[in-house]
C-alpha cells in the first residue's frame, strides 16, 4: 500500500475551523456556532489517534470536515501530502479510496433494499477497479477478513444482527485498501459483548492491512484499549494531546483530568476508592464560547489560573516530548497541579 | 433478617405477538431491601426493562404477567387499576434513559413537577411550588426559581435529568427505578447523577432498582447485583462478591468483554468476546439459555434448566459448571 517517497503523516490537520451559522432569520445574522475552532493533529501512517470529547466538543464535526463532508470554514487537510482542502466533488472522488468511514449506528447506514454483497462490493463498482469474478472474489475475501460467513452476501442487513452489521460496515470501508479510516463511535450502538468483538476485530484488522486510524469516542476505556495516541476535546479545541499510557499515566490539563477520574471503573474495590473530580455548572454554549480558556468556567483550578486564563486563549505547547497542553498552568516541564491522586496509584489500592 | 420491601416471586411476563409468544421474563425471584440497591444488569433484551415494569403494570395490554409481586406486603399484581393509579408514581416511580423524551416540551419543567405533587399528594397552588422548589434544591439544581419556570429545551440534558429524579422524588417513594439513568449523558454529568442518587439513598432511605448495561455504573452504585441473560436470572450476589468471584461463564464473559480504564498495557490485553447471539424468546427453552454460546456446555445444560444454587454465601447461581475460572 505504501508508496516510494511517501513519508510523513498520513493525514494533516491544520488550523481547523468550522463555524455554523446560527440563529439568521429572526436574531438577524452574526451569531454562529463554534463547533471546531483551530483543530490542529497529524495522523501517522498507522496509527490509530482517539479523539475524545464529550457531546458537543466537535470531534464529529472535525471528522465530517476531514471526510469533506461538511465544508469547513477555514483550515488546511492534507491526505498524504496532497491539499484536499477545497477540492470539487469531482477532483475528491479518486481520492475517496484512501479515505473511509465507519458510522456510530449499522442500522443506519446500510442500504436496506441492497444485499451485503452488493453493499460490500459497491466501492470496488463505483471506482470500477473490478467486476464480475475479480468482485465476487474480492467482496468474499474482504467479508472472510472481518469474519463473516460468505453465504451472508446473498442477505439483507434487516436478516442480520448488530454485530454482523457493523462487520459489513467495517468491510466496506475497507474493501479498497484505504490509508485512512475514520471511524465515528462504532461501538457505541452495540451491546458489551458484542461491542467487544469488533473492537478486537478492528484492532487485528489494523494491524494486518495497516491502516490509520481516526477513532472517535467518548468512552476513555476503549481509548486505552485501541488508540496510540490520544487528543482531548473541550468545545472545539483540542486541550491535550499525548501518547495513551502517558495520557493515563499523567494528565495534565484540568479539563483531561476531570474527564478522567469520572470514568467509572468496573471492580467495586477500585471504583469506590477512588477520588472522582466534580465539574461544577454545564459545558457553556459554543454560540458564545468563554473567553481566554474554554474550560475557565468550569475550572477546579480556576483560581491559580486567573485572570491569565480569563483573557489569553492559550496555546497547545509541549510539556513532554509529544505531549501537548492548552493550559496556562502547564509549561515545557511544568506539570499541573493534581485534582486527585495518580490514576495509578488507585489501581494499586484496588 | 427484616422483611424485603419489595418481594418478587416467579415473575414471569409473557407477550402474545402475531409470530407467537414472546417469553420475556421467565420464572425471576428477587427481593428488594429497604434502602438497598439493587443493579439489574444484562443485555438488551434480557428482560431487564420489562420485568420492571410489569411490577406497576406498565406493559401494553399483550403482556401476559405471572407470578407474585408484593411491596410492603400488598400484592402489586392483584391489585385493582385504582389503587395500581396510588402505587405509581407515589410509591413505585420511575425514572428512564432519556430525559428529553420523558419530559413534556410544552410546559414548564415547574408545571410538571407541581403537577405530580398536585395530583397525588393534593397540595394548594402555592404549596406545590414551594415543595418543588425543595426538590429542586435536592436534586442540586442551580438557581432553582429560575429553572422552574424553563422549558425542557432549556436545560442541559443533566439538568433534564436531574428534572426527572425531582419527579421521581416528588412523593417520597419507597422504590426508585431507575432504567438506565447515565446511559444518555456524558461521563463527567454521570458522576453527578450517581453522587446524587448516592446522596438520596443515604439522605432519604429510598431503595433503588438501577437497570443497567454498565458493569462500571453498577459497581459504583450497587449493593447486590442481578445478572439476567435471555429472561432469567443467571447469577445474583453482593455487588464485591460477583466482582469478585464471578461464577457463571456469561458473567465472567460480560467482565471480560469490557476494556477497563487505567490498567496500563493490562488494558491492552484481548477482550474475551461472547460467541453466537441471544437466543429467541419465542419457546419456553428445555436448556440452560445460555448453552449454545457457552465453553463449558456438555449434554446436561443442552437438555435441562439450571435451577438457581446457592454455591457461595448469598450467591446464587444457576448453571450446572460454575465457577471462577475458564472450565470447570
Amino acid at each position: 500500500m505504501s508508496e516510494v517517497g511517501d513519508a510523513g503523516p498520513v493525514l494533516e490537520v491544520v488550523d481547523l475551523v468550522k463555524h455554523f451559522p446560527a440563529g439568521g432569520r429572526i436574531t438577524g445574522r452574526g451569531s454562529a456556532v463554534h463547533a471546531v475552532d483551530g483543530v490542529s493533529f497529524e495522523l501517522e501512517r498507522g496509527e490509530i489517534l482517539g479523539l475524545v470529547g464529550e457531546s458537543g466538543s466537535g470531534k464529529t464535526t472535525v471528522a465530517n470536515c476531514v471526510l469533506r463532508l461538511t465544508e469547513p470554514t477555514s483550515g488546511t487537510i492534507r491526505l498524504r501530502g496532497t491539499d484536499i482542502t477545497h477540492l470539487s466533488r469531482r477532483q475528491m472522488r479518486p481520492r475517496r479510496r484512501e479515505l473511509h468511514m465507519v458510522f456510530q449506528d449499522p442500522y443506519s447506514s446500510l442500504n436496506p433494499r441492497m444485499t451485503v454483497g452488493d453493499i460490500v462490493g459497491e466501492p470496488v463498482r463505483l471506482h470500477r477497479l473490478a467486476r464480475g469474478r475479480a468482485l465476487d472474489a474480492r467482496v468474499a475475501e474482504t467479508l472472510d477478513a472481518v469474519g463473516l460467513r460468505p453465504e451472508l452476501r446473498y442477505r439483507y442487513p434487516h436478516e442480520l444482527s448488530g454485530g454482523q452489521r457493523q462487520r459489513v460496515g467495517l468491510a466496506r470501508s475497507l474493501i479498497l485498501n484505504p490509508s485512512v479510516l475514520v471511524a465515528d463511535e462504532p461501538v457505541s450502538a452495540l451491546d458489551v459483548s458484542v461491542q467487544a468483538s469488533i473492537l478486537n476485530l478492528l484492532r487485528d484488522l489494523q494491524r494486518t492491512m495497516g491502516f490509520s486510524c481516526l477513532f472517535i469516542t467518548h468512552d476513555l476505556a476503549t481509548v486505552e484499549f485501541l488508540c496510540d495516541r490520544v487528543a482531548v476535546m473541550y468545545l472545539g479545541e483540542i486541550v491535550e494531546l499525548a501518547p495513551r499510557a502517558e495520557l493515563f499515566r499523567s494528565p495534565q490539563h484540568p479539563y483531561t483530568q476531570a474527564l478522567l477520574s469520572a470514568a467509572v471503573v468496573p471492580d467495586p474495590a477500585v471504583q469506590r476508592e477512588r477520588r472522582q473530580v466534580v465539574l461544577d455548572g454545564d459545558v457553556p454554549s459554543p454560540l458564545a464560547p468563554p473567553s481566554g480558556c474554554r474550560f475557565h468556567t468550569r475550572c477546579p483550578l480556576h483560581e491559580q489560573s486567573a485572570p491569565a486564563s480569563d483573557e489569553e486563549t492559550p496555546v497547545l505547547r509541549e510539556f513532554a516530548p509529544g505531549h501537548l497542553v492548552a493550559c496556562h498552568l502547564v509549561g515545557p516541564g511544568r506539570p499541573a497541579p493534581r485534582l486527585v491522586e495518580d490514576a495509578a496509584a488507585i489501581v494499586e489500592a484496588g | 433478617m427484616p422483611q424485603p420491601l419489595l418481594e418478587v416471586a416467579d415473575l414471569s411476563v409473557r407477550f402474545d405477538t402475531d409470530d407467537g409468544v414472546v417469553h420475556a421474563v421467565d420464572r425471576l425471584s428477587f427481593t428488594l431491601g429497604e434502602g438497598e440497591v439493587l443493579g439489574i444488569v444484562g443485555e438488551s433484551g434480557c428482560g431487564k426493562s420489562v420485568t420492571c415494569m410489569s411490577l406497576v403494570r406498565l406493559l401494553p395490554e399483550t403482556a401476559r404477567i405471572a407470578g407474585r409481586a408484593s411491596l410492603d406486603g400488598r400484592d402489586l399484581l392483584a391489585m385493582s387499576p385504582r389503587d395500581l393509579r396510588r402505587v405509581r408514581g407515589r410509591a413505585v416511580s420511575f425514572v428512564f434513559q432519556e430525559p428529553m423524551t420523558s419530559l413534556n416540551p410544552v410546559f414548564t419543567v415547574g408545571r410538571q413537577v407541581t403537577e405530580v405533587l398536585r395530583r397525588h399528594l393534593d397540595l394548594s397552588r402555592a404549596a406545590a411550588r414551594d415543595k418543588a422548589l425543595e426538590l429542586f434544591r435536592l436534586v442540586r439544581i442551580p438557581a432553582p426559581e429560575r429553572r422552574l419556570e424553563e422549558y425542557p429545551h432549556q436545560l442541559s440534558g443533566g439538568m433534564r435529568q436531574r428534572v426527572m429524579i425531582a419527579i421521581a422524588l416528588a412523593c417520597d417513594p419507597k422504590v426508585l427505578v431507575a432504567d438506565e439513568p447515565t446511559t444518555a449523558l456524558d461521563v463527567t454529568i454521570q458522576a453527578g447523577i450517581l453522587d446524587l442518587m448516592r446522596d438520596i439513598r443515604e439522605r432519604l432511605g429510598t431503595s433503588i432498582i438501577l437497570i443497567t448495561h454498565n458493569l462500571g455504573v453498577v459497581a459504583d452504585l450497587a449493593d447486590r447485583v442481578l445478572v439476567m441473560y435471555a429472561g432469567r436470572k443467571a447469577e445474583e450476589a453482593p455487588v464485591r462478591e460477583l466482582f469478585a468471584h464471578p461464577q457463571h461463564p456469561y458473567t465472567i464473559g460480560l467482565l471480560g468483554a469490557i476494556p477497563r480504564p487505567y490498567e496500563g498495557e493490562e488494558a491492552r490485553r484481548r477482550l474475551q468476546e461472547i460467541p453466537g447471539r441471544v437466543p429467541s424468546l419465542r419457546e419456553l427453552p428445555t436448556a440452560c439459555a445460555f448453552a449454545e454460546r457457552c465453553p463449558r456446555a456438555d449434554e446436561l445444560t443442552r437438555t435441562q434448566v439450571p435451577e438457581l444454587r446457592e454455591i457461595r454465601p448469598q450467591h446464587w447461581v444457576a448453571c450446572f459448571h460454575p465457577g471462577e475460572n475458564g472450565a470447570a
